[in-house]
Parts: structure tokens; C-alpha cells; sequence
């Protein structure tokens, strides 16, 4: 192909990074020694001269809130106070009714005044849901994941779960759609939300539950508020789009009608907008789900605690049950609401008919529910399924890590300790070895070079900012972690994302696995690998991995297939080999999305360097944890901050490389 | 004959887009250049435009893509804000209207069909049809049965249960007519409402829309860019060219006396057989020898040219009263249908 524009360009700022790299590895090995030798540690270390107390004061703010705000004789208490009890109310009603049944009294001292919904009556309704939603081939499926979770003894645990994303999912959806029509309704709203929105998405989740936990304390209610707090925002943003999306004509229409300003809203354009709010809705739901196991850390119950306390006990069977438990449910609402948002429109055909003719499902699963509840008095096993009826798969996979880890022993360390010597340890010392001003030099050299003075100044002051809050050695860390774990994701993710292409069954079952990579919570990941490869980097950085991989593949496989046939028309008619046509034309056309995918990768390593946490990292993802177990608000939302520092100069970078990618090719102005 | 009187009226109505359109347009004094929009970065969509529409008559306006047309139009039912000028319908300014009556005159006197329909998706075809009055509040039965006289009415008698994507593109429109005449409008808009449709359907169209307006007398603002179907509905044409209005006539006058070249070269592909009526094509005074017969002045040369033409006598030429006003032979029938100048004068050269 042939460029224009200066053909020297390339080969000089290639040459330049090439000697900017090198430079720094020779750098990173020396920079000690040299530091001590000039008698100027403040290289390696940021003296303290340059420090800010943001921790303290976010501390201070927090306590201030807390104690001493006051609006006329509201406490600032109260209004957390009151937030709480409204979240609690449905809440319990929830639980009550898919799990504890309604209680009186207190404690020990309480008696069930009614059974919750039994088993079969559950399993009725979602079977039910699935039919209406779709068809009986869905009904079946969703029918058999909560059959599933009966059977395999998660029942309990499950309808916990179950009750708080019932509860949490409304929430959501509501306050998504208030602040999406706000922000489209108000210019200025969406000029605020826009930015909140963007850094909420780079602030790791457990950033969010130190406040949280700070206001609202631990258990169900907080862990339903961070969730909520988590699962909302892609509601706004598409609220926001989706009305904007309704066609001009539809709402001159409203108006023409004579619609009231809120009859406008509420009859017309929500109406006219529901295939898109659906999609939304939809990622609440899996967001929720994503939240499952982070919030039982700030005392949500159900099968995120079971994982958890697995997890901590290290019971490898019992935390695979409870995660394969998420994974079921998860992958079962999924597709439910997937099946809801694209549920064929209605036709003439449904109309007129008589109520028991149209709603033949809602009345068969009252009935089952009445009928289940009235035989549950006398039949127990009507209630509640029976336990001598319970598998547990809980020995069988400890059996199974068991035998892997005694049989392969000798393997997996090998594997492991090559990683770890001719990897990970390298470019951490480096990394680590390299002094800050540097690095700072370097990405703001980077910005300078990709998206001009402005971009620069962005770098500068975010890497600035990871400096003089004390976070440099946390933050070099979780940076070779994250650039590791994303390298290695995309040298897999983006063979599979061309093999993805070719339109082979390979192709296909390697959309279909990720597909349903994407739908599991990020968590889930931690377990395996744990197993196999118990705590440290390089679990950690397997978990990243895998997390991370579907965007690299997706990405990939979206800008290959987008590329216009004709241009590889012209390639075959050229004479180009097979090689040389996705070498010349479909890689280098497919490169502005590889690297959005890349960036998407990124992403999601920095959100599970939060979890991996756990496995005992020692990068932000610790801090956070860390001020998470000490209630520490501080040191939590500064070290969060830093995380999201981190995501946004990644993102911005390759989002300006990718723009210049792209305008290379001519594929935008 | 009288003519009825005037429904609305637009006086100098402006629409520019951009920001300090207002200050552009007070700067020069309700008028500005040309050169000063394109200066301040505005784009003047509707330019001083002025213009009457009488009780029950069809008035079309006509104009290329991005003539201004649409803008025109919702500045007329004020769906869009002008930036200056004078919107009276029934005598009142609507412009000064507060949001509170600008409802209640959308109500119950004003309906628009729109050119991509504008259904509702998710309502049944009777659903969207009533929308407009549930929003009045009417109540669900008095509705639904007004819903139903509209549905029969555009002949979609059967199919109030299907939804939108469940009909043809013709039958969706006539879903959006039925919808804007629910409320029985005093006038009612259509903005391109059957450019979306095939010229098949179009023609099938046009015809049922002049069986409703000789059945319903509305008043009427029609809205096309095509010169044959304003040619074929309109009493009065309004021909707009980069926001302004450069004439308004008759589709008669506008043939035989465009005002511009720019308007010659509309017209010029029209069959004059078909505008031109007797009035103007025939030769003033009573016939010098024996004539075949006596013909309306009001009749068009098309449909009366086989008649003349076989009679090979001169015909008379009456008006209303039956008063003999003039008279017209084969030859001049024939010269209008083939285009040739005709004698006197008339007609484009
Ligand atoms: N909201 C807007 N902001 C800026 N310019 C606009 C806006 N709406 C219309 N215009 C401009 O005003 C001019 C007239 O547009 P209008 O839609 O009235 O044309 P039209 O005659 O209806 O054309 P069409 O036959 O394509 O519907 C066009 O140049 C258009 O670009
Ligand atoms: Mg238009």
C-alpha cells in the first residue's frame, strides 16, 4: 500500500522509542548505584518535600461528613440513615419471599408466619418467563440452571443472591433511566454527568465500597448500594442515547398531538426507545451479577459470602461449587433478558383474544405457586428441596485439583517458574528499577507525540499525580502486572479474533466461548487459578488474562470483518497470497479496532488487578483491599484515584494512536 | 364566486439557524443580506416568507431538497420557533400563544401527517390511530370508536389490530392519516407524506387524499418536492427556492406565467393539456360561424381536446351563467397539447 504524508515519520519516531527503550532497561539496572553515587536518592524516591496529605484529608472529609454535617436538623446521618431504610424495606420483602419466608419477632425468637416461594414454584415462574420471553427451547434452558442450583445443594445461597439483584436491578434501572433523561433533557446535567460517568468506569469497584462502607456500614443494604452505585451508569449513558436516537419525526409528532411535555416523554419517546433501554437494562443485570462476590465483602450474603469464605479457607471444591452456582444463575438471567429486549414485537395474531387465552403462563404459575404452598404445609419436600436429594460436586472437584496438582506437579511449576524468572520478574526490575522523573519524562513524551501538547499535559499531570500521593512503587507494579497480563492477552486474543473470522467451526465455537467468557463474574476467574496455581503473580496475572481476553478477540474479529470487501477483492485480484492478504491488507485495515480492543483489555486488567488482590498482589489493587479491611476512606478513594490515573492515560494514549491509525489509513477525516 | 376566507396566514416569517440568529435578524432590522447570515455562520432555512391559505383549499408548497419546505411548515404549526415574522391562525397570532393554548390548538384544530409516518411501534394500528385523543383524555370507548370511523374512513377497515411493521408503506400512511384527522382538525399539514411510497402506490395515494378532501373540505398545507402531484392536488402553489418563497399561483398561472426562469424550468415538462383550462386557451368574443356545442371555461384543454377536435367545428365557451365568454377550435386544442406557442400570446415562448 502506499503512504503519504512523510514517509521518514515512521522510521523515525520508531527508532526514537526503540533507543527510549533501551535506554531505560539499561536505565532501570544502574539507576540505583548512579543515585547513590550522585548522593540524589530523590530519583528513586519521591522525597517527601513533594508529597500531599490527600489521603488524610479525603480521611478528614469523610469524618466531617459523618459527624458534623448538618442541614437544618437533618443529620447528614440521617439522610444515609434513611437511604438505607428504603433500600432495606423491598430488600427484605425480597428475601422474605424467595428465601427466609415472612418472620415475626426478632433473633432466635422468631417465628415463620409464612414459607418463602417453594422451589417448584421458582422454577415454574422462570420457566414461564423463559417461554413468554422466547420460546420453550429458553424455558427449558433457564428451567434446568435453577434446577441446577436445587439440585446441587446452592439453592439457599442462590435466592439470596437472587433476592438482592431483584432489588438492586430495579433500583438501577429506575435512577439510570432519571439521570439518562435528565442529562438528555438538560444540557448542563449531561455536561456533569458525562465526566462522573467516564471516571466511574476507571475507578476500581472496591474504590467505591470503602465510602460506602464508611456511610452506610457493613451488610445487605450497603452491599446493595454499591452494587446499585456500580450497575447504574451504562443505564444512563444509553437512556441518554436512546432518546436521542428517536427519530425527529416521532417527536414532532408528540407534539403535534398535543402532548403535554411529560405525556411526550412517557408515551412517546420512552415507548419509541424501549429496544434500546432493554440492552440496558440487560447490563444492569449483569453488572449486578458482576458485583455479586465484591459485595459480600462489605456483608452481602448468599453464594459471593460462600465463594468468598471458600476462597479465604482455601476450600477449592466448595468455592467451585458456589462460583459455578454464579456462573449458572448468571448465564440464566442473562439470556432471560436478553430474551425479554429482543422478544419478537407483538402481532395481530396475539390480539383479542381472551385474558386466560393471553396470559395463559401468569395464571399456571399463580396456580403452581398457591398449589406449592398449600401442599408445602404437609409435603416438605414441596417447599423446600429436599437435602437427602442434594448432590455435592464439592469432594469431587477438591478430588480433581488434587490429582492435577500431585500428578502435574512438576509441570505446572515449571511452567509457572518460567514465567516467573523470564517474564515477570524481568520487567517488574525494570519497571521498579527505573526513577520516576523518567518515566513521567516518557509517557509525557508519548503524549506530546501522539495527541499534541494537551494530551501531554493530561499524562504529565495524572502520572504527577501517582507520584506525589506516595502511590509510585504500588503503581509501578500494577502497571507490570496489567502489561504482562495484557500483552499476553492480546498475543492469544488476537490469533483467535482472525481465526474467529474465517468463518470455520472453529471460528464459531470461539465466539460462542467467548460469549460466554463475558457473562462470568470476573471473580469466577480467581478460583481455578488459585487452585492450580495458589497465591502470587503469576495466578494473578492468569486471572487477568483470562478475564481480559474476550475484548483483544472481539475487537479483533469486528475490525477484520468490517473491512470492505472490495478492498480484499483487490487484494485476491492483485495476486496476493493468503498470507500476504491478511498481512498487507486485513491486519493493517483491522488495526484501529485491534487497538481499541487492546484498550478495552486494558480496562478490564486494571478492574481485575483489584480482585487479584486476594491472591496476594502487592500493587494499587492491595492498597485498595487493604483500606477496604481497615474502613481506611483515605487511603482507599486516593488509591482508587490512582488506579484510575493509570486507565486514563492508558486509554487516552491509545485512543490518540488509534485516531492516528486511523487517519493514516483514511478511514476517518 | 367569493373567494372563502383566509385560515392562516404567515407575514415575513424568518427561520435561521445558528447561534445569535435573533441579533443578525434585529441588526438589520427584520431583514438581513444574504451575505450577513453567511458571514455570521447562520443558515437562513426560511427567508421573509409570506403567504395565505383559504378555507378548504389545498395549498401546496414546493421546492427542491433543502428549499426550506419542512421548516416552513413547523414554523406554521410552530413546531419549531421562527426567529421572526407573523404566524395568524383564525385571526389569532400564534406566535404570542402561551405553551397552555399551543396544546389545546394542536388538539383540536391542527393535524400533521408526516413523511416517515411517525408511527408508534409499539401500539396496535386502532391504538395509534386513538393516541391523539387518549392524550386528550377522551375516554377508552368514545376512542376507540372515533379511532375505528377514522380507520374506516382510510379504508383500513380489518387491520386495526396490526402493528406498523405488519403493514405496506401505503397502508402505514394511511394509518398516519387516519391518525391526524382522530381529532378532526381545521387544518391540517402533510409534509411529503407520500414521497416515501412507489410512484404506483403514490398515484393510488393522491387519489384516495382528493377523495377525502372532496368528502371533508380541510384546509390544507401539502408539502412535496414533486411538480406533477402539486400540479395534480394544489390550488394554490407556494414554490420555495433556498428559503424563500418566489411564487405563489395557481398551477394554471404558474405554467402559463412562471415568475422566474428558475420556475420555467419546473414547469417546463408539465403537459399544459393538463393545467390549462378553457379560460386561458380560448379566443375571446362569440364564435364567427356555427359552433358543435357550448363547454364549461372552468374544463381543462385535456379533457375536452377528443371532443373538440372531432367535432371540426369551433365550440363556444361558457361561464357559470351559461353567458357565452368565448370560443375554441381543434387548432388551438391541439397546439396547447403538443406545447407549441399558442396564439395570443399565452404560454411560456
Ligand atoms: N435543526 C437544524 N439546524 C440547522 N440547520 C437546519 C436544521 N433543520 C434544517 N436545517 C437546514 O435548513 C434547510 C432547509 O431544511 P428543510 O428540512 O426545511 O428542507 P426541505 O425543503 O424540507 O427538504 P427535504 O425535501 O429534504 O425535506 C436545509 O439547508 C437544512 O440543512
Ligand atoms: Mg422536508
Amino acid at each position: 500500500m502506499i503512504r503519504r504524508g512523510q514517509p521518514v515519520a515512521v522510521p523515525w519516531t520508531a527508532l526514537l522509542w526503540l533507543g527510549l527503550i533501551v535506554a531505560s532497561v539499561i536505565l532501570a539496572e544502574h539507576a540505583k548505584d548512579l543515585s547513590r553515587a550522585w548522593d540524589a536518592r530523590w530519583l528513586m524516591k519521591v522525597p517527601s518535600e513533594l508529597r500531599i496529605p490527600l489521603k488524610a484529608e479525603v480521611s478528614a472529609f469523610m469524618a466531617w461528613l459523618v459527624e458534623d454535617v448538618r442541614f437544618g436538623p437533618v443529620a447528614f446521618t440521617d439522610i444515609t440513615r434513611g437511604m438505607a431504610w428504603l433500600v432495606e424495606q423491598p430488600y427484605d420483602f425480597a428475601r422474605a419471599l424467595l428465601q427466609s419466608g415472612l418472620t415475626r419477632g426478632q433473633g432466635e425468637g422468631a417465628e415463620q408466619v409464612a414459607p418463602p416461594l417453594s422451589w417448584i414454584a421458582v422454577i415454574a415462574a422462570v420457566v414461564a418467563m423463559g417461554h413468554y420471553a422466547r420460546s420453550w427451547t429458553l424455558a427449558a434452558f433457564v428451567g434446568a440452571c435453577f434446577l441446577y442450583l436445587a439440585v446441587f445443594g446452592q439453592w439457599d445461597s442462590a435466592m439470596v443472591t437472587l433476592a438482592s439483584i431483584t432489588i438492586a436491578v430495579p433500583i438501577g434501572v429506575a435512577g439510570g433511566l432519571v439521570l439518562g433523561i435528565a442529562g438528555w433533557r438538560w444540557r448542563a446535567v449531561d455536561a456533569v454527568l458525562r465526566p462522573v460517568l467516564d471516571l466511574m468506569q476507571t475507578v476500581p469497584i472496591f474504590a467505591y465500597l470503602v465510602p460506602i462502607l464508611f456511610l452506610f456500614g457493613f451488610g445487605p443494604v450497603a452491599a446493595l448500594i454499591a452494587t446499585v452505585i456500580y450497575a447504574m451508569p451504562p443505564m444512563v449513558r444509553i437512556t441518554t442515547l436512546a432518546l436521542r436516537g428517536v427519530p425527529a419525526e416521532i417527536r414532532g409528532f408528540a407534539v403535534m398531538a398535543g402532548c403535554t411535555p411529560s405525556q411526550q416523554l412517557w408515551k412517546v419517546l420512552v415507548p419509541s426507545a424501549m429496544p434500546s433501554l432493554m440492552v440496558g437494562v440487560n447490563q444492569v443485570i449483569m453488572l449486578s451479577l458482576n458485583m455479586v462476590i465484591i459485595a459480600s465483602m462489605i456483608g452481602a450474603g448468599g453464594l459471593g459470602f460462600d465463594v468468598l469464605s471458600a476462597l479465604r479457607r482455601l476450600d477449592i471444591g466448595a468455592g467451585l461449587e458456589a462460583g459455578l452456582a454464579i456462573v449458572v444463575l448468571a448465564i440464566a438471567l442473562d439470556r432471560l433478558s436478553q430474551a425479554f429486549a429482543n422478544r419478537p414485537s407483538p402481532t395481530h395474531a396475539s390480539q383479542h383474544l381472551p385474558f386466560v387465552r393471553r396470559h395463559p403462563w401468569s395464571l399456571t404459575v399463580a396456580l403452581v405457586i398457591l398449589g406449592t404452598a398449600l401442599l408445602g404445609l404437609v409435603m416438605p419436600a414441596v417447599q423446600s428441596y429436599p437435602d437427602g436429594l442434594t448432590l455435592t460436586t464439592g469432594r469431587f472437584w477438591s478430588d480433581v485439583v488434587e490429582t492435577i496438582n500431585v500428578r502435574y506437579f512438576d509441570q505446572l511449576e515449571a511452567v509457572k517458574t518460567f514465567m516467573l524468572l523470564n517474564i515477570l520478574i524481568p520487567v517488574k526490575r525494570v519497571l521498579l528499577g527505573l526513577p520516576w522523573p523518567w518515566v513521567i519524562g516518557l509517557v509525557t513524551l508519548a503524549g506530546w507525540q501522539l495527541g499534541g501538547w494537551r494530551l501531554a499535559l493530561l499524562c504529565f499531570g495524572l502520572s504527577g499525580f501517582l507520584a506525589v500521593n506516595g502511590l509510585w512503587d504500588d503503581a509501578m507494579t500494577t502497571v507490570y502486572l496489567c502489561g504482562v497480563s495484557v500483552a499476553i492477552a492480546g498475543l492469544i486474543g488476537i490469533p483467535l479474533g482472525i481465526l474467529a473470522t474465517t468463518g470455520s467451526r472453529m471460528g464459531r465455537v470461539i465466539a460462542a466461548v467467548i460469549d460466554t467468557l463475558q457473562t462470568l463474574p470476573s471473580f469466577v476467574y480467581l478460583i481455578p487459578v488459585v487452585m492450580l496455581f495458589r497465591v502470587g503473580d503469576f495466578a494473578a496475572m492468569i486471572a487477568v488474562v483470562l478475564y481480559a481476553l474476550a475484548p483483544a478477540v472481539r475487537y479483533t474479529a469486528h475490525g477484520i470483518q468490517a473491512i470492505s470487501p472490495q478492498l480484499i477483492e483487490a487484494g485476491i485480484a492483485a495476486g496476493c497470497t493468503r498470507w500476504q492478504l491478511l498481512t498487507r491488507i486485513r491486519l493493517p485495515l483491522a488495526l484501529p479496532d485491534i487497538m481499541l480492543g487492546i484498550n478495552q483489555t486494558i480496562m478490564l486488567a486494571l478492574s481485575m488487578l483489584v480482585i487479584t488482590a486476594l491472591v496476594g498482589t502487592r500493587d494499587l489493587g492491595q492498597e485498595v483491599y487493604i483500606a477496604l479491611t481497615k474502613a481506611d476512606t483515605g487511603r482507599g478513594i486516593v488509591a482508587g484515584l490512582g488506579v484510575a490515573a493509570i486507565a486514563i492515560i492508558a486509554d487516552r494514549l491509545i485512543a490518540a494512536g488509534a485516531q492516528r491509525a486511523r487517519r493514516r489509513l483514511g478511514l476517518a477525516g | 364566486m367569493q373567494d372563502p376566507p383566509v385560515t392562516l396566514t404567515c407575514r415575513n416569517v424568518w427561520k435561521v439557524f445558528g447561534d445569535g440568529a435573533r441579533r443578525v435578524l434585529d441588526a438589520h432590522d427584520g431583514h438581513p443580506p444574504a451575505e450577513a447570515l453567511r458571514e455570521a455562520g447562520l443558515i437562513g432555512a426560511v427567508q421573509d416568507a409570506s403567504l395565505e391559505v383559504r378555507r378548504g383549499e389545498i395549498f401546496v408548497i414546493m421546492g427542491l431538497s433543502g428549499s426550506g419546505k419542512s421548516t416552513l411548515v413547523r414554523c406554521l404549526s410552530r413546531l419549531i420557533e421562527p426567529t421572526g415574522g407573523q404566524v395568524l391562525f383564525d385571526g389569532q397570532d400564534l406566535l404570542r400563544a402561551s405553551r397552555r393554548e399551543m396544546i389545546e390548538i394542536r388538539r383540536h384544530k391542527m393535524g400533521m401527517v408526516f413523511q416517515h409516518f411517525a408511527l408508534l411501534p409499539h401500539l396496535s394500528v386502532l391504538e395509534n390511530v386513538a393516541f391523539p385523543l387518549r392524550v386528550q383524555g377522551v375516554p377508552p370507548g368514545a376512542r376507540e370508536e372515533r379511532a375505528r370511523e377514522s380507520i374506516t374512513l382510510v379504508g383500513l377497515r380489518g387491520r386495526e389490530h396490526y402493528f406498523p411493521r405488519e403493514l405496506s408503506g401505503g397502508q402505514q400512511q394511511r394509518v398516519g392519516i387516519a391518525r391526524s384527522l382522530v381529532v378532526e382538525p381545521e387544518v391540517w399539514f402533510l409534509d411529503e407524506p407520500f414521497s416515501a411510497l412507489d410512484p404506483l402506490i403514490r398515484r393510488e395515494m393522491q387519489d384516495e387524499f382528493l377523495r377525502l378532501q372532496t368528502m371533508l373540505h380541510k384546509t390544507i398545507v401539502f408539502i412535496t418536492h414533486d411538480v406533477e402531484e402539486a400540479i395534480r392536488l394544489a390550488d394554490h402553489i407556494a414554490i420555495m427556492k433556498d428559503g424563500e418563497i418566489i411564487q405563489i399561483a395557481t398551477p394554471e398561472r404558474l405554467v402559463l406565467e412562471p415568475a422566474t426562469e428558475y420556475v420555467a424550468e419546473f414547469t417546463r415538462h408539465i403537459p399544459r393539456g393538463k393545467v390549462v383550462t378553457l379560460a386561458s386557451a380560448m379566443t375571446p368574443g362569440p364564435a364567427p360561424g356555427a359552433v358543435a356545442g357550448a363547454l364549461s371555461a372552468r374544463a381543462r384543454v385535456a379533457e375536452v381536446a377528443d371532443q373538440v377536435e372531432a367535432a371540426g367545428q369551433p365550440f363556444a365557451v361558457v361561464d357559470d351563467d351559461e353567458t357565452v365568454v368565448g370560443h375554441i377550435d381543434g387548432r388551438t386544442v391541439v397546439d396547447i397539447l403538443i406545447g407549441r406557442p399558442v396564439r395570443g400570446g399565452e404560454g411560456p415562448r
